[in-house]
């Protein structure tokens, strides 16, 4: 069944280059990532030979370029009605999910990958940890892929990409925010600490700062990829309740 | 070849389809009738495997399109109400997404997408995105996406609609044409379509058959021999109005 998953995926993939959305999109990207790191992260000011101003703020980008990728894929489908055609398909459910995030998280791989000048001049300027770069690249694509999968899931909940896109930031800047610091104390001191480690352990920054600095940890493996299994569960059940439509 | 069997479908309290039963074999190519939201939709919905019924089974070549649902999917055709596909691909891109997504590669896969093109009579207008397309041909483009893989099952939900006279007689033909080596089910407005097409009709409204038998019963059952009479005359009686004159 493998085929369906790549038909799935094919299609899709296509899809984003046959309109403005993926020039839109990965221009958007290269343009902002560096100037976040440049003009946010003071990149020349901190004198190091690193990617952190960059990785610094792509979370903040990926706030609002994810949900972007993501709106379209079931609520474009349900509002042209392709939605019958597909699941008229002999195409099972995962492979329908896996294949529109699979072509959406290779839209993040490419727009990561249009920052390689970056590398390059922190090569050029000196002698940065390339193992820590490549692992916070990974970081990096690992939150874009849970971005990427919540937004789809709530594409699911609606006809309208426009609701999408405000769900999914939504959602995104609540999975970035739910760990700092100032969120935790507006739990209020008298909180449970079990409701602020789990607040805390929500935090799709708290995980990614661990990659940012070079380590690649389980538990933040294992929460991205719960994360994106999950959220792509999520879709799959909310199209496959379409099917018994009325009930 | 392909079996209805009680189906039952509720939308909140509304029974849109209300003991649906059936069967269709190869060679049969049956109109199915009614007036809007009369339950055709929705009935070709449940054996297309894109709505599970609330009661009953359907099946296809043995396969029930609930619980081997894509097994009974790949032996089906399906033209959904309004022809849907995606604009920006052409009618070859959109023909041959349909035929990888059933296991077609490499010259299989080209053999099988220029054949369908062909039979669709898309011509030039293969490799313009759909988007820029007439509603003819992007009725026709849906149309050769049912039929690339050349199924044992077919059914299409109003597939002359928005046609020119040409283009419903190229159509028609094409039904003719397959019609001896698949079963085939044509939803339509257009009754004159059911002699000229369909060895079978199918009359339903308020989500119950009202009538099954041949074109030539249909007509005959109508005040006045013809199977426009005999619609109108089923229909205004199931919903407890008068023929109009």
């Amino acid at each position: 069944m493998i085929h369906t998953l790549h038909a799935v995926y094919r299609r899709e993939l296509t899809a984003y280059f046959q309109t403005p959305l993926a020039y839109v999109f990965l221009a958007v990207f290269a343009f902002c990532a560096p100037a976040f790191a440049f003009h946010i992260g003071r990149f020349f000011d901190t004198n190091r030979a690193d990617l952190a101003p960059m990785f610094d703020y792509l979370p903040w980008l990926f706030v609002v370029l994810m949900p972007a990728l993501a709106m379209r894929a079931w609520a474009e489908e349900r509002d042209r009605g392709t939605l019958e055609f597909l699941m008229a398909l002999p195409i099972p459910l995962w492979a329908s999910t896996g294949g529109k995030f699979l072509a959406a998280w290779t839209m993040a791989a490419i727009a990561l990958g249009l920052t390689f000048p970056m590398w390059i001049a922190v090569n050029y300027l000196g002698a940065p940890d390339n193992a820590a770069i490549a692992t916070g690249y990974l970081g990096a694509w690992l939150m874009a892929g849970a971005y990427l999968a919540v937004g789809q899931a709530l594409s699911a909940t609606t006809s309208n990409q426009v609701v999408a896109f405000v769900l999914g930031t939504g959602a995104a800047f609540l999975l970035t925010m739910a760990g700092l610091p100032f969120v935790l104390s507006a739990l209020g001191e008298n909180a449970p600490a079990l409701l602020s480690e789990f607040v805390a352990g929500l935090s799709a920054l708290e995980h990614y700062s661990a990659f940012r600095h070079g380590v690649i940890g389980l538990p933040n493996l294992v929460y991205f990829a719960g994360l994106i299994v999950t959220a792509l569960t999520v879709a799959g059940v909310l199209i496959a309740e379409r099917r018994g439509g009325g009930r | 070849m392909l079996v209805a069997d009680q189906l039952i479908k509720d939308f909140g309290s509304f029974r849109a389809v209300d003991g649906v039963s059936f069967t269709l074999e190869r060679g049969e190519v049956l109109g199915f009738l009614g007036p809007n939201g009369a339950g055709k939709t929705t009935t070709m919905r449940m054996l297309a495997g894109g709505l599970e019924p609330d009661g009953g089974q359907a099946a296809i070549a043995g396969f029930d399109c609930s619980t081997a649902r894509l097994e009974a999917q790949a032996r089906l055709g399906y033209l959904p109400e309004g022809a849907p596909s995606y604009p920006a691909m052409t009618p070859r891109g959109f023909v041959m997404f349909g035929l990888r997504a059933r296991g077609f590669t490499g010259g299989a896969l080209c053999r099988a997408t220029d054949l369908a093109l062909e039979r669709a009579n898309l011509g030039e207008m293969a490799s313009q995105p759909i988007g820029t397309l007439s509603k003819g041909y992007k009725r026709r483009a849906a149309l050769a996406a049912a039929i690339a893989h050349d199924p044992a099952v077919l059914i299409l939900d109003e597939p002359t609609d928005g046609l020119d006279p040409n283009q419903k007689d190229g159509v028609r033909q094409l039904i003719r044409d397959m019609a001896p080596e698949k079963a085939i089910i044509i939803s339509t407005h257009i009754l004159e379509e059911v002699p000229a097409v369909c060895s079978r009709a199918i009359v339903i409204d308020r989500g119950r058959i009202l009538f099954d038998g041949t074109p030539n019963a249909l007509a005959a059952s109508g005040p006045d021999d013809t199977v426009e009479g005999a619609f109108r005359a089923l229909t205004a009686a199931s919903t407890g109005k008068g023929v109009a004159a």
